[in-house]
C-alpha cells in the first residue's frame, strides 16, 4: 500500500499546490529503530517486509517508512494515528529531536537535515516550537519563568522576557496564575503554560504532540477551542498529533492518517469520510456524524433534467448539517453552484440519508 | 521597601545590645593565660618528637611514660600517632614517626626497614621480656594442676570442645598482630585440637574473663606482659622447650614459643639527628612490673595516659633520671 | 569498622518498589518449575558431596601462602621503597596529600585544634553551635536546626567537644572531596549508559573492598595524617552519591528534557537549567548517603591516625572498656542523626516553603540576616572569651553515660548468657555447621557448578556467565576454602537478616508509629562503631562464627526493614481496602496481598541484606568467625600476609559481586 494508492479524490492534498512553497517539505521519511537501521530505507526488498517481519528478519522496528506531506503556510495540519503508529515519532523527526533515517526534510526551503548542531537549535529557538503531551514543564520554575525559559535559553534579557512571558500568560488565559508552581494547577493550566511557553519565542510552527490526550474531556474540549482561538488570533501553521478523530476533524485543516508507521491517506476531513482510502480509514470514520463532516460537494448528485433549477443556490463546500435547514425548507432542490457553474444539485432525499445515517457507503 | 528597612534597623539595634551585654559579662579572654599555653610550648632544642602508639596497653604505658619525660624535663613537643605496627613502621621511611617504643620481634618488618630499606635502626631493649604462649583461666590450673603440662593436653582436649572447634579440643588462637605457629605445633604435637581464630585481643580476652567468671574450660594464645593479667592472672602452659633454630621451618616448628626481648626502633633520621629525645628512647628500660603498673593505671583506673605517667614517674623518679643521665 | 554498603540506597530502593507491576499470570507456574530445578540441582549436589567429601577443597592454612599473594607482598614492598624515588608520587600523590592536608588542617584549626598562636581553635564551641544552629535553620527548618544544637551542646556535655569536632572536621572535608568528583561523575553516569555501564563495577568495587585492605598501602600513597583518613573514607563514600546523582539524572521526566532540547537549548544549558535543578532532591539524598558512610568510617580510619571520636572508641576498646567506648560511638550516632536529618531536610526545604505560600516568605530574608548577625556575635565571642571557646561542662553527662552502660552490661553479661548459648548452639549445630561442611568439603569444582547452575536458574544466562568468571576469580585468589566459610554465615546470616526484616518492615509498614519509634534505633545500630556493642556480645555468645553473624544482623537487619517497611507502605490503599471488603482478617492480608504485593521490596531486601552482611565479615573475623575476615585483619596487621589479606578482600568483593547480580536478575525475572 502506498501513498499513491490511497490518494484517490485528493482534492486538495500534497504537492502540485497553488499558493506558493510549503512551509514544511517532507519526502520519502524513514526512521527505523535498531541495529543497522539504514539499510531498511536502503533495500527494496527489507522496504516491502511488514512490520513484523522486518522486525523478524532483522531485528529493526520501522516507525515511519516513507512519508511524503506539505504542510502549507498558516494552517492546521493534523497528523492522526493509533497508539503505535508512528505518529509521534514523526512529529519528533520533524524537528530532529528524533534523528530521521532516511528522507528530505526542508523547512522553508531548507534542507534540515542537513543542519548542524548550532543552526538546528537556531531553528529551534526561533522557528519551531513543541507542546508535549505530559507537559515537560520545569517544576522548580514559577509559570513565568517556565513560560520565559525559551526566550532565557535564546539569551534574552531578564526584564524583557519576562515582560514577553506576561504577555504570552495573558493570551493563553492564565493571568493571575504567573507566580504559581506548575505542580499547584491542573492538568489543563499546566498545558495552558506548556502552550505558552511554545507561542513566547514567537515561531513560525507549532509542533503539538497529543497535547490534550491526559486531559479530561470537558477540558480538552475547552483546549481545543483555546487552539482555534490561537490560530485565529495568531495565524501559525500548526502540526498537530492526535489520536482522537473528532479531534482531528474538528482542528484539522488537512489530516494524515498512519498506520504501522505508513501514510494511509492524506486529505481533509471531508475527503476522509466521504472517500476513505481503504477499510481502515472507513472503519476509523464510521461514527463519525457524516453531516458535520460532509459538505455538499460529496452528496450532490448531477442535475437531471426532470429536475426544477430554480432552487436556491449554495456553495460546494457548505458542511451538510448548515445546509439542511436550507434545503428541507426549499421545496425545491438545492442547486450547488461554483463560480456560477453548477456542479450538481442536493435535494431532501440526499440531506435525510446523510443526516438519519443511512448513507452507508457511497 | 521601608518596612523592611525598620526590621533591619530593629533587628541590628538588638544584636547591638546583646553583643555589649555579652560582652560586658564576658569574663576571660582567650590569650589572657597566655603563660600556661606557653609552659610546654618553648621546645628547647629538642623540637618536636613524633612517637607512634600501637593500639595496646602495655604500649600505650611505654610510649605515656617516654612523652611525659620527654616534654616536662626535655621540653620537646610530642605527637603521638596512633598507629598500628606496620604502618608505624613505614612512618620511619617518610619522616612522620621518630620512634616505635615497644617492639614485638618483627623480623619481617626489622629486615625490610632496618636492613634492606636502611630507614630504621635498632635502639636497644625496653627491658621487658615478651612470653607468648598458650594460658589457661587460673581456675583450671587450680582445679586441674597437670593441665599446665603439654602432655595432658589430649586428656582434656574433649572437654575444650566447643561449636566451633568440630569435635576437636578448642586451641583458642589469633590475636591477628601476632604470629602464630600453633597449626603446626598442634599439628607437630599430635594434639587433638583444633585452632579457632578469634580475630582481636578484644576477643580473647573476653573469652578468658567468662572462662574465669564461669569457670569454663578455655585454653588459648597470650602474651605478658599484658595488663589483663592484673585482672586475671592467666597460667601459661609448658610446650616443649625453646632451642635455637626450632622455630626455623614454620611447618615444622613443635617447640615454645621464645622469650621474646622487647626493644625499641627508631628511624634512621632521628637517630643522627642529635635530639634529646633520641637518647632518652635509647635509654629508657623498665620492668614487666613496672609497665604492669603503668598499664594498670590506664586500662583499669582509667586514668588518662598522662596522669598514669606522672603517678609512676613521680614515684620512681630515680629510674627517669637514670634515662636521662 | 563498620564498612556499610549503600549499594543502593534509600531513594533507589523506593524507585524500584514503585515500579513492581503485578505479578503476571504465568509467573506462578513459572516460579513452580524454577522451584522444582533449583531442588533438584541441590539434591544432585547432596548426592556427590556425599561420594566426593573432602576431595579437591582447595584449604589452605593459615599462615600459607600462594604465590598470587607473594606477588602481591612483593608489589607492595616496591611500591614502599621507591616511593622517595618515583615521580608519580613526587608529583602526583604528593601534591593531592598536599591540598587535602591543607584543607582539613584548615577546618580543624577552625574548630577543633589549636592554631597559631592560640591555645584553642579559631571558632569555639558557641560559634560552631551557632553556626550549625543557624546554617540548618537557613537550608532546613526550624525544627531540625533546634535538634543540631541540642545534639552538638550534648557534645560538649558527653565531654567529647573537641573530639566531635575533629571528626566532624574530617567528615566534612572527606564529603566535600567526595562530592566534587561524585557529582560530576554521577551526573556523567546519569548522562551516558556507557560510563554508568563502565563505572558501576569500580563503584561496587570501591564499596565491597575492606577498608583494612587498602589501609596501610594507602598511607604509603598519601602518608600518615588526615590526607589519608580523608581519602580512605572518600573511596567508601563517594559511591553512593554517585549512583543517586546518576539515577537522579535518570530520573529527570524524558518529555522535560525533550521540551528543553525542543527550544533549543545547548547540552550545557539543558544541563544547568534542567537536568540539575530537577535532580537537586535526589542528590541531597546521595549527600546524606556519602556522610552516613563517612561516618562508618570513623573508626577504621583511627587505625592510621584520623583524630577524632573513633580514637575514643579504639583507645577505650584496647582496655574493654564498654562505657567510654558507648559513650564516644553515641557522639557519632548523634552527629549522624543531626546530618542526616539535616540534609533530609535540606532536600524537601523549598518544596515545604512552596507549599506554605509565602506567608513567612516576606520575613525570611529579614530573619536570615538577623540570625546571620547573631551568629557572628557567637562566633566573635567564642573567638575572643575563654567560656565561649571552651566548653564549660566537665563532661559529667559522659561519664554517667559511661557507667550506666557498664552497669547494663555486666548486668546482661551475667544474666542472659545460659539463654543465648541455647540459642547460639540451635543455629550453629542445626544450621551453620551442615550448611558450612557442604560449601567447605565439597569439590571446589562441585561447589562452583552448583553456583552457577543456580546462577542460571534464578537470574537467566547472563548471571550464570557472571557466576562463573567469579566462581574462577575466587579460585584464583587461592582462598576458596576461606570464602566457602565465609559464604556458609553469611547465607546463614542473611535468612536471619530477612526472617527479622519481615517481621519488623510489616510491623513498620502497617504502623506509622511503630515506624517513628524503631527508626532512631535502626539509625543507630547503622552509625555505631561495632565493637562497642561486640564486646557484650562476645561475652554473651563467645568468640564463635555466632557472635559475627549476630554482628551482621545488627548491621544488616535495619535496612531490610527500612526497605520492607517502605515496600509495605506502596502498596495501593485500595488493594487492601478491597481485601478487608473481602473479609481477610489481618494475618490474611498481611500473608496473601502485602507480602506478595511487596515482593520487589522483598528481593532489594535480599540483595541489600546480602551485600550488608557482607560488609560486616571483617568486622566478624575480629570476633571469632575466622576465614576470609580473619586473612583480611591478619594481612593489615602483619607484613608478610599482607598479599593474602589483598586477595582475601578480592573474594569478598567477588561474592559480593556474584550475589548482588544474581538476585537483581532475579529481582528483575519476578517483577519483569
Amino acid at each position: 500500500m502506498t501513498p499513491t494508492q490511497t490518494a484517490v479524490p485528493q482534492l486538495s492534498s500534497t504537492p502540485q499546490d497553488p499558493d506558493g512553497t510549503p512551509v514544511i517539505s517532507v519526502r520519502r521519511l524513514w526512521k527505523v529503530f535498531g541495529p543497522k537501521a539504514e539499510q531498511v530505507p536502503e533495500s527494496e526488498e527489507l522496504c516491502g517486509l511488514t512490520r513484523r517481519e522486518l522486525m523478524d528478519r532483522t531485528g529493526c522496528t520501522a516507525a515511519v517508512r516513507d512519508v511524503n506531506f506539505d504542510v502549507r503556510k498558516g494552517e492546521v495540519f493534523v497528523v492522526m494515528g493509533l497508539s503505535g503508529s508512528g505518529k509521534s515519532t514523526l512529529v519528533r523527526c520533524l524537528t530532529r529531536l528524533i534523528e530521521p533515517t532516511a528522507g528530505e526534510l526542508v523547512f522553508e526551503g531548507e534542507d534540515i537535515r542537513e543542519a548542524d548542531g548550532k543552526r538546528l537549535r537556531d531553528l529551534r529557538r526561533s522557528k519551531f516550537s513543541m507542546v508535549f503531551q505530559h507537559f515537560g514543564l520545569l517544576p522548580h520554575r514559577r509559570v513565568v519563568d517556565n513560560v520565559a525559559f525559551g526566550l532565557e535559553i535564546r539569551g534574552m534579557g531578564k526584564a524583557e522576557r519576562i515582560k514577553r512571558a506576561l504577555e504570552v500568560v495573558e493570551l493563553v488565559g492564565l493571568s493571575g496564575y504567573e507566580n504559581s508552581y506548575p505542580d499547584q494547577l491542573s492538568g489543563g493550566m499546566q498545558q495552558r503554560v506548556g502552550l505558552a511557553r511554545a507561542l513566547a519565542g514567537d515561531p513560525d510552527v507549532l509542533f503539538f504532540d497529543e497535547p490534550f490526550s491526559a486531559l479530561d474531556p470537558l477540558i480538552r474540549r475547552d483546549m481545543q477551542n483555546e487552539v482555534i482561538r490561537l490560530h485565529r488570533e495568531v495565524g501559525k501553521t500548526m502540526v498537530f498529533i492526535t489520536h482522537d478523530l473528532s479531534e482531528a476533524l474538528k482542528l484539522g485543516d488537512r489530516i494524515l492518517i498512519m498506520r504501522d508507521g505508513k501514510m494511509v491517506q492524506c486529505g481533509t476531513g471531508d475527503e476522509l469520510v466521504g472517500a476513505p482510502a481503504d477499510d481502515y480509514v472507513r472503519e476509523f470514520v464510521k461514527d463519525v456524524p457524516r453531516g458535520d463532516v460532509l459538505t455538499l460537494r460529496w452528496i450532490m448528485r448531477p442535475a437531471e433534467p426532470d429536475d426544477p433549477l430554480d432552487g436556491p443556490e449554495l456553495g460546494p463546500d457548505v458542511v451538510v448539517k448548515e445546509a439542511t435547514r436550507a434545503v428541507l425548507a426549499a421545496d425545491k432542490p438545492v442547486k450547488v453552484v461554483e463560480n456560477g457553474e453548477l456542479l450538481g444539485i442536493v435535494g431532501d432525499e440526499e440531506i435525510l440519508a446523510v443526516v438519519a445515517g443511512q448513507e452507508g457507503d457511497m | 521597601m521601608a518596612r523592611q528597612a525598620r526590621q533591619w534597623r530593629v533587628g541590628a539595634a538588638g544584636l547591638a545590645v546583646l553583643g555589649l551585654t555579652l560582652t560586658a559579662c564576658g569574663g576571660a579572654k582567650v590569650g589572657d593565660s597566655s603563660s600556661e599555653a606557653d609552659g610546654s610550648g618553648s621546645s628547647g632544642k629538642c623540637g618536636t618528637f613524633n612517637v607512634a602508639v600501637n593500639p595496646w596497653v602495655g604500649y600505650e604505658a611505654n610510649a605515656a611514660v617516654i612523652a611525659y619525660v620527654a616534654e616536662n624535663d626535655l621540653g620537646c613537643k610530642v605527637t603521638k600517632k596512633d598507629l598500628k605496627e606496620e604502618i608505624a613502621w613505614q612512618g620511619f621511611g617518610t619522616g612522620e614517626v621518630d620512634a616505635v617504643v615497644e617492639n614485638w620481634g618483627h623480623d619481617d618488618l626489622k629486615k625490610k626497614y632496618i636492613t634492606d630499606q636502611k630507614t630504621a635502626v635498632d635502639a636497644g631493649p625496653t627491658g621487658n621480656e615478651g612470653l607468648i604462649g598458650w594460658y589457661v583461666p587460673p581456675w583450671l590450673a587450680k582445679a586441674h594442676p597437670d593441665i599446665t603440662d603439654w602432655n595432658n593436653l589430649n586428656k582434656y582436649a574433649s572437654k575444650f570442645k566447643t561449636s566451633e572447634s568440630g569435635g576437636k579440643g578448642q586451641l583458642l588462637d589469633g590475636d591477628p598482630s601476632f604470629v602464630t605457629n600453633d597449626e603446626a605445633l598442634v599439628k607437630n604435637l599430635k594434639l587433638d585440637y583444633k585452632v579457632v581464630y578469634a580475630g582481636s585481643e578484644t576477643a580473647l580476652i573476653q573469652t578468658f574473663r567468662k572462662a574465669e567468671k564461669n569457670k569454663e574450660w578455655v585454653i588459648g594464645y597470650f602474651y605478658e606482659p599484658q595488663w589483663f593479667m592484673s585482672e586475671v592472672p592467666l597460667e601459661k602452659v609448658k610446650l616443649p622447650e625453646y632451642k635455637e633454630g626450632c622455630d626455623a621451618d614454620a611447618e615444622k616448628v613443635d617447640c615454645d614459643y621464645p622469650v621474646y626481648k622487647l626493644d625499641k626502633i627508631v628511624s634512621a633520621k632521628f637517630a643522627k639527628s642529635g635530639s634529646p629525645a633520641y637518647d632518652l628512647v635509647k635509654n629508657f628500660n623498665w620492668t614487666n612490673d613496672d609497665q604492669n603498673v603503668v598499664a594498670k593505671y590506664i586500662a583499669v583506673d582509667k586514668m588518662t595516659p598522662e596522669a598514669a605517667a606522672k603517678k609512676w614517674v613521680d614515684a620512681n623518679r630515680d629510674k627517669v633520671d637514670a634515662w636521662l643521665k | 569498622m563498620a564498612a556499610v554498603i549503600e549499594k543502593t540506597d534509600k531513594p533507589d530502593a523506593v524507585g524500584e518498589l514503585e515500579k513492581v507491576p503485578e505479578p503476571l499470570p504465568g509467573a506462578g507456574v513459572r516460579r513452580v518449575g524454577r522451584g522444582t530445578v533449583v531442588a533438584a540441582i541441590l539434591v544432585v549436589w547432596l548426592v556427590l558431596f556425599f561420594v566426593l567429601k573432602g576431595k579437591q577443597t582447595l584449604t589452605l592454612a593459615a599462615a600459607d601462602l600462594t604465590d598470587l599473594h607473594r606477588w602481591f607482598n612483593d608489589l607492595n614492598d616496591s611500591i614502599g621503597a621507591n616511593r622517595n624515588s618515583n615521580p608519580l608520587f613526587i608529583y602526583f600523590f604528593n601534591e593531592i596529600r598536599l591540598v587535602i592536608d591543607t584543607l582539613v588542617t584548615f577546618i580543624q584549626e577552625l574548630i577543633s585544634q589549636s592554631s597559631v598562636g592560640r591555645p584553642v581553635p579559631q571558632i569555639g564551641w558557641l560559634g560552631v553551635v551557632g553556626i550549625v544552629g543557624y546554617l540548618s535553620w537557613a537550608v532546613g527548618n526550624w525544627r531540625v536546626a533546634l535538634l543540631a544544637v541540642a545534639g552538638f551542646t550534648f557534645f560538649g556535655l558527653q565531654g567529647l567537644w573537641q573530639e566531635s569536632m575533629d571528626t566532624l572536621a574530617l567528615t566534612v572535608s572527606a564529603v566535600f572531596v567526595a562530592l566534587l568528583f561524585a557529582i560530576p561523575l554521577g551526573v556523567w553516569a546519569g548522562l551516558s549508559d556507557r560510563f554508568n555501564r563502565i563505572i558501576t563495577p569500580f563503584l561496587d568495587f570501591m564499596q565491597t573492598m575492606p577498608t583494612f585492605v587498602y589501609l596501610a598501602p594507602l598511607t604509603l600513597f598519601f602518608l600518615i595524617g588526615p590526607a589519608s583518613a580523608t581519602i580512605a573514607t572518600l573511596i567508601y563514600a563517594a559511591p553512593p552519591a554517585i549512583r543517586i546523582t546518576a539515577h537522579a539524572i535518570r530520573s529527570v521526566p524524558e518529555t522535560t528534557v525533550e521540551a528543553a532540547d525542543s527550544l533549543g537549548a545547548t547540552r550545557r544549558q539543558a544541563l544547568m537549567k534542567v537536568l540539575l535543578p530537577m535532580s537537586k532532591r535526589t542528590v541531597v539524598m546521595g549527600v546524606n548517603q556519602t556522610i552516613m558512610a563517612a561516618l562508618a568510617m570513623v573508626t577504621i580510619a583511627a587505625l592510621i591516625d584520623a583524630p577524632g571520636l573513633g580514637k575514643t572508641v579504639m583507645q577505650a576498646l584496647e582496655s574493654l572498656d564498654v562505657g567510654t567506648a558507648f559513650n564516644a560511638g553515641l557522639a557519632i550516632v548523634v552527629l549522624a542523626i543531626v546530618l542526616d536529618r539535616v540534609t533530609t531536610a535540606a532536600s524537601a526545604r523549598e518544596e515545604a516553603a512552596r507549599r506554605s505560600k509565602n506567608r513567612f516568605l516576606a520575613w525570611r530574608r529579614p530573619l536570615l540576616g538577623v540570625g546571620a548577625a547573631v551568629t557572628a556575635v557567637l562566633v566573635y565571642l567564642s573567638h575572643t572569651y575563654l567560656w565561649a571557646a571552651e566548653f564549660p561542662s566537665e563532661g559529667d553527662t559522659g561519664s554517667a553515660i559511661s557507667s550506666t552502660t557498664d552497669t547494663v552490661t555486666t548486668w546482661v553479661q551475667d544474666n542472659l548468657s545460659g539463654i543465648t548459648n541455647a540459642f547460639r548452639d540451635a543455629i550453629t549445630y542445626g544450621l551453620l555447621n551442615p550448611f558450612q561442611t557442604l560449601l567447605t568439603d565439597s569439590p571446589w569444582w562441585l561447589v562452583g557448578a552448583a553456583l552457577i547452575a543456580l546462577g542460571v536458574v534464578l537470574g537467566g544466562w547472563r548471571a550464570g556467565v557472571t557466576t562463573a568468571v567469579c566462581v574462577g576469580l575466587l579460585v584464583g585468589t587461592g582462598v576458596w576454602s576461606d570464602s566457602m566459610t565465609t559464604l556458609a554465615s553469611t547465607l546463614v546470616a542473611t535468612v536471619l537478616v530477612m526472617l527479622l526484616g519481615i517481621v519488623f518492615g510489616v510491623w513498620m509498614g502497617r504502623s506509622a508509629l511503630v515506624d517513628r519509634l524503631l527508626r532512631p534505633s535502626l539509625d543507630a545500630a547503622q552509625v555505631m562503631p561495632p565493637f562497642v556493642y561486640l564486646v557484650p556480645f562476645l561475652a554473651l555468645f563467645g568468640a564463635t562464627r555466632f557472635t559475627a553473624i549476630v554482628a551482621a544482623i545488627v548491621y544488616a537487619a535495619p535496612v531490610a526493614m527500612k526497605i520492607i517497611a517502605d515496600g509495605v507502605r506502596n502498596v495501593p490503599a485500595t488493594t487492601v481496602e478491597a481485601a478487608t471488603s473481602a473479609g481477610c482478617n489481618t494475618w490474611q492480608i498481611i500473608t496473601k496481598v502485602q507480602l506478595p504485593m511487596a515482593r520487589g521490596a522483598l528481593t532489594l531486601a535480599t540483595n541489600q541484606g546480602l551485600i550488608y552482611v557482607l560488609s560486616m565479615v571483617v568486622v566478624g573475623g575480629l570476633v571469632g568467625a575466622g576465614a576470609l575476615g580473619y586473612d583480611v585483619v591478619a594481612g593489615f596487621s602483619q607484613g608478610q600476609l599482607f598479599g593474602k589479606g589483598l586477595a582475601a578482600g578480592f573474594a569478598i568483593v567477588l561474592l559480593g559481586v556474584m550475589f548482588d547480580r544474581i538476585t537483581q536478575a532475579a529481582a528483575r525475572r519476578t517483577s519483569a
